[in-house]
């Protein structure tokens, strides 16, 4: 089999093919056994955890993945702890990782600084999210967490809710869902959020249905995966725009009423308000199990672009 | 006659003719010429033009531009034609084409883009999405641009 992960950046979902990423999911299944044990497999390799950004749950994820790979991990989260506060350009932070670590993972709010690190990088750079345009291990978290609850993607009804302009793990879900068939995607936000036409643009390439809704009420009924993200109030240029929509954005009991029994709930975290903690012990909630699925699945990825699979199995 | 009292002929570097009227600031602007080179560059607009109806041409004495230099003006003016001109003579005449990638011509308007960060040796990489209708996107951020936004991303970042 082709060994379509061997040494290779992780910059967007879309880099992947359909195989791939079903071989990264088929990975991730029996690494699952392994998440709560230890798996000497990367005992020689030093990962580096470059977050320019805060990170809960990716870069705890990363080390913990890291760790029972029997693997080690070097890194900072914000820019205060490194020479980047000093003035050191990222180019210079990413040539000094590179030259001690195996592979990096990085997030940055500005755009583009993942493909940029891995030009001047040798050794992979795993992009953990760019300003807003990618989040590729979170797609391919999100995307786990349906084939492994609903059994497939394809021919499935997906809701995506919230902000979906500015939310990068939407626009990285959007991309990823363009690998398989589901067979509708609602857009469920406020116009003003709707996702950037480049966005859209990939959904029409694929040939893949979908539409702009404003209220799920209109499509819950038909929905079997929810994708909820925050709106979050800065993005609004009126306080009392936000103050109008943001009830209708908020899923609570009364919401799902109407919805299938199989429904399941996604958010890639953290929640505020966004989805009411009551509806945490419905059979509907998958988001902590989700995030849970994270260590396996980024288990699953490092032992894949480290080309070390064949120890696993 | 008229022409000949507007612009006398160059003797070596090129002629940018058939430019759409009212562009020859934008072409200029978008091969980083601002006149603080020193060179002798002439300039003109809203001419008669018998494939336009009106016509921009610009003429830039003693300096040659590669192809590639001079096919980032398509991106604004898709009809020009270049004359590359040595001792009066025409040795070579083209057609601008879009090319498929532009590099450093163009400036992100993005100001989250990883290429508006001071102090990061990079170069700006855009990638031809459409040809007809014109689309590029950043290569860093994604963000896409039509021939409209391609002339006022090139007005805002104007000296």
């Amino acid at each position: 089999m082709e060994r379509c992960w061997l040494g290779r950046d992780v910059l967007s979902i879309l880099d992947f093919d359909r195989k791939c990423i079903e071989e990264l999911f088929n990975l991730t299944l029996i690494m699952e056994k392994y998440s709560r044990t230890r798996l000497n497999i990367l005992e020689d390799k030093v990962l580096a955890l470059a977050f320019f950004e805060p990170s809960t749950r990716t870069r705890l994820s990363f080390e913990t993945a890291m760790k029972r790979l029997g693997g080690s991990t070097i890194g900072f989260t914000g820019e205060e702890a490194i020479s980047v506060s000093k003035g050191e350009s990222i180019a210079d932070t990413v040539r000094m990782l590179d030259s001690y670590a195996d592979a990096i993972v990085i997030r940055h709010s500005l755009e583009g600084v993942a493909k940029y690190a891995a030009e001047i990088a040798n050794n992979p750079v795993i992009n953990a999210g760019d300003g807003t345009q990618n989040h590729p291990t979170q797609a391919m978290l999100d995307l786990y967490t349906i084939w492994r609850e609903l059994g497939e993607i394809d021919g499935i009804c997906v809701g995506i809710l919230g902000d979906l302009k500015y939310a990068r793990t939407v626009k990285s879900l959007i991309e990823g869902l363009t690998l398989f068939r589901p067979s509708k995607i609602y857009l469920i936000s406020p116009p003003a959020l709707r996702p950037r036409r480049e966005v859209l643009a990939i959904l029409e390439n694929a040939g893949l249905k979908y539409s702009h809704v404003e209220n799920i009420d209109e499509v819950i009924r038909e929905l079997d995966v929810l994708y909820v993200v925050r709106i979050q109030k800065e993005r609004f240029p009126d306080v009392v725009e936000y103050e109008r929509v943001k009830g209708s954005y908020r899923i609570t009991l009364e919401t799902l009423k109407n919805c299938k029994d199989t429904l399941i709930i996604l958010h890639p975290l953290p929640r505020v308000d966004e989805i009411d903690p009551q509806v945490d012990s419905t059979r509907h909630a998958r988001y902590f199990k989700q995030a849970a699925y994270g260590v396996p699945l980024r288990m699953a990825l490092l032992t894949l672009i480290f080309g070390r699979e064949d120890k696993v199995r | 006659m008229e022409k000949e009292l507007i612009i006398r002929k160059i003797r070596d570097g090129i002629v940018i003719d058939h430019i759409p009227a009212g562009r020859a600031l934008t072409v200029l602007k978008l091969l980083g010429i601002t006149g603080k080179e020193k060179l002798r560059v002439a300039l003109v607009m809203n001419v008669e033009s018998r494939k336009l109806g009106l016509k921009d041409i610009i003429k830039i004495e003693g300096r040659e531009l590669s192809k590639d230099e001079l096919s980032v003006i398509a991106l604004v003016a898709p009809t020009a034609t270049i004359n590359i001109i040595r001792n009066y003579e025409v040795v070579q005449k083209f057609k601008v084409e879009i090319p498929d990638i532009i590099e450093g011509a163009l400036k992100c308007i993005n100001t989250k883009c990883i290429t508006n960060k001071p102090r990061e040796p990079i170069k700006t990489r855009f990638i031809t999405v459409s040809k007809d209708p014109l689309m590029i996107k950043c290569d860093y951020c994604g963000t896409v641009y039509t021939a409209q936004d391609i002339e006022n991303m090139l007005l805002r970042t104007r000296e």
